[in-house]
């Protein structure tokens, strides 16, 4: 449990939000040329990083908004948020 | 098996005030070198090394555990052992496992306190009535007992249930798989421990695996915090933290790591002689031979390593016991947790090869891998000392999230497990 800090809205209890998983899975552009095993990797296949991982939130119960999160995975502190659209701080790799 | 627990070794050992037992598992240094090696020391780990020594003649054979054995989420589970799954790939796993279970304690010769009390699984709105009532007659037709209660057999079968039809969620039925039960955590993976020890197996704890070593499309070895150890076949059974051993190896699996609570009030004389669980209101409950209910809570919905969760899970839990179970409304709660659990997108398990040679993986098992702790254990064994799957988990591949070929027991186990 802790508190998230919605790009629209401050700063709130995580219980207001849902998660999204991964961030930057990018959608496949031409779906019907895909293989099996790239749409499994599309699907299925996360890094489920211990450690920095970026990830996408909802703010659910509150503006309804999706937004991006860097968040260390391993005690849940987060580093960073940034809208949806922007580039991923580059300090966090 | 060299010390063997008996009446007699008990008497002796009293009779010189229990001094003189011996160590039941060994504390070796690491070898240079091994026929294969085991990842992770927890319950399904210490069960494949044992079975893969046991049955398949392998004798070099290290299990590494970057803490102490069992003190994972074998340590941290609500022990609940049930067969009832829907699909007939999922039915054969975990009935197989069951049965093991069923002759555990004189395998071993230590007491896992395998305890079949019953699993009784609620529901509460039609289409729960309706998905479970296939379940029980899907689990008839492969072997597995099963049988549907309605509110008043429910009551009759644990009278403590609040079956009012004035609560937020009526109890409108439930079933029942008598075969299904509890066993003793802690138990098993010591029972393992010293079975597997007995055999030759090399225990090492506190051994972190560092980095894998590949020489092309084949394992070559691992590098641990007790240095370099060579070996050609790797069994990772490392639960909540198998995509951090996988990306070692540069792999990706289809696995998410989050937080899963359970609970322990404080003890209070026998009130519910059963396992009663809820997938609606996500409740379930047990007591202890030591008086404690045992509560188990839901997962948090992010990814998360820390090995605790969040105040609002346990508070929806607690909210639906008390619902469902009035008379615990003065109950104190003694201590909570969390483990970190690897939760595949079909809720099912990966007992698989994959595209390097020599790493086998066993992990997937998400909220509800205890149960099948033997029958994973003995199928992992047969899958790394024959290169190949056995029948029982051939489904449990990893190429089945490229096939398309799920074993969907999301919606199908009728239950968090």
């Amino acid at each position: 449990m802790f508190l998230i800090n919605c790009p629209f809205c401050g700063e709130r209890d995580q219980s207001e939000f849902s998660s999204g998983g991964e961030a930057h899975i990018v959608r496949p552009k031409q779906p019907t040329e895909l293989s099996d095993d790239e749409w499994a990797e599309y699907l299925f296949m996360r890094k489920n990083i211990k450690g920095i991982q970026f990830e996408r939130w909802n703010h659910v119960h509150g503006c309804r908004k999706w937004f991006n999160v860097v968040r260390d995975t391993s005690n849940d502190k987060i580093l960073s948020v940034y809208k949806m659209g922007e580039k991923p701080p580059v300090n966090y790799k | 098996m060299k010390n063997k627990y008996s009446v007699f070794s008990l008497i002796k050992n009293a009779l010189s005030q229990h001094e003189n037992w011996q160590q039941a598992w060994g504390n070796p240094e690491p070898k240079k070198e091994y026929d294969a090696i085991i990842v992770g020391g927890g319950g399904h780990g210490l069960a494949t090394a044992y079975y893969l020594s046991k049955k398949h003649n392998l004798k070099n054979i290290a299990v590494l555990e970057k803490g102490w054995i069992g003190g994972g989420n074998t340590g941290r589970n609500t022990t609940i052992i049930r067969s009832n799954y829907l699909w007939d790939a999922s039915a054969g796993l975990y009935d197989h496992a069951l049965k093991l279970w069923e002759n555990l304690s004189q395998e071993l010769n230590y007491n896992v306190m395998f305890s079949q009390r019953g699993v009784m699984n609620l529901a509460h709105n039609l289409q729960d009535v309706r998905d479970l009532k296939r379940r029980t007659h899907a689990n008839r037709l492969n072997g597995i007992d099963a049988v549907w209660l309605n509110t008043e057999e429910v009551k009759k079968f644990c009278p403590i249930i609040n079956t009012s039809p004035d609560i937020r969620y009526p109890v409108l039925g439930g079933t029942l798989q008598r075969r299904a039960g509890t066993a003793r955590h802690d138990a098993v993976a010591w029972g393992y421990a010293r079975g597997a020890s007995d055999m030759g197996v090399d225990i090492i704890q506190n051994c972190e695996v560092k980095g894998i070593k590949r020489n092309g499309d084949k394992v070559e070895g691992l590098e641990t915090t007790k240095g370099f150890i060579k070996t050609n076949k790797i069994g990772v059974v490392a639960a909540g933290h198998s995509s951090v051993i996988a990306n070692m190896a540069g792999l990706k699996l289809p696995l998410e790591s989050k937080p899963l609570q359970a609970l322990v009030s404080e003890p209070v004389k026998p009130i519910i002689d059963t396992v009663v669980m809820s997938n609606a209101v996500h409740a379930y409950v047990s007591q202890s031979d030591k008086g404690e209910l045992v509560i188990g809570a839901g997962t948090d919905s992010y990814v998360s390593y820390t090995q605790r969760g969040s105040h609002n899970i346990v508070e929806e839990t607690l909210k639906a016991i008390l619902e469902l179970y009035p008379i615990f409304s003065r109950m104190k709660m003694l201590r909570q947790w969390g483990g970190i659990v690897d939760i595949c997108p079909d809720a099912s398990p990966i007992i698989s090869k994959t595209n390097i040679k020599g790493l086998y993986f066993n992990c997937g098992w998400g909220t509800g891998g205890f149960k099948a702790t033997p029958g994973s254990g003995d199928l992992f064994a047969h899958t790394i000392a024959n290169d190949e799957p056995h029948k029982l988990n051939a489904a449990f591949n990893l190429n089945r999230f490229v096939s398309g070929d799920l074993v969907d027991e999301h919606g199908a186990a009728a239950v968090a497990h």
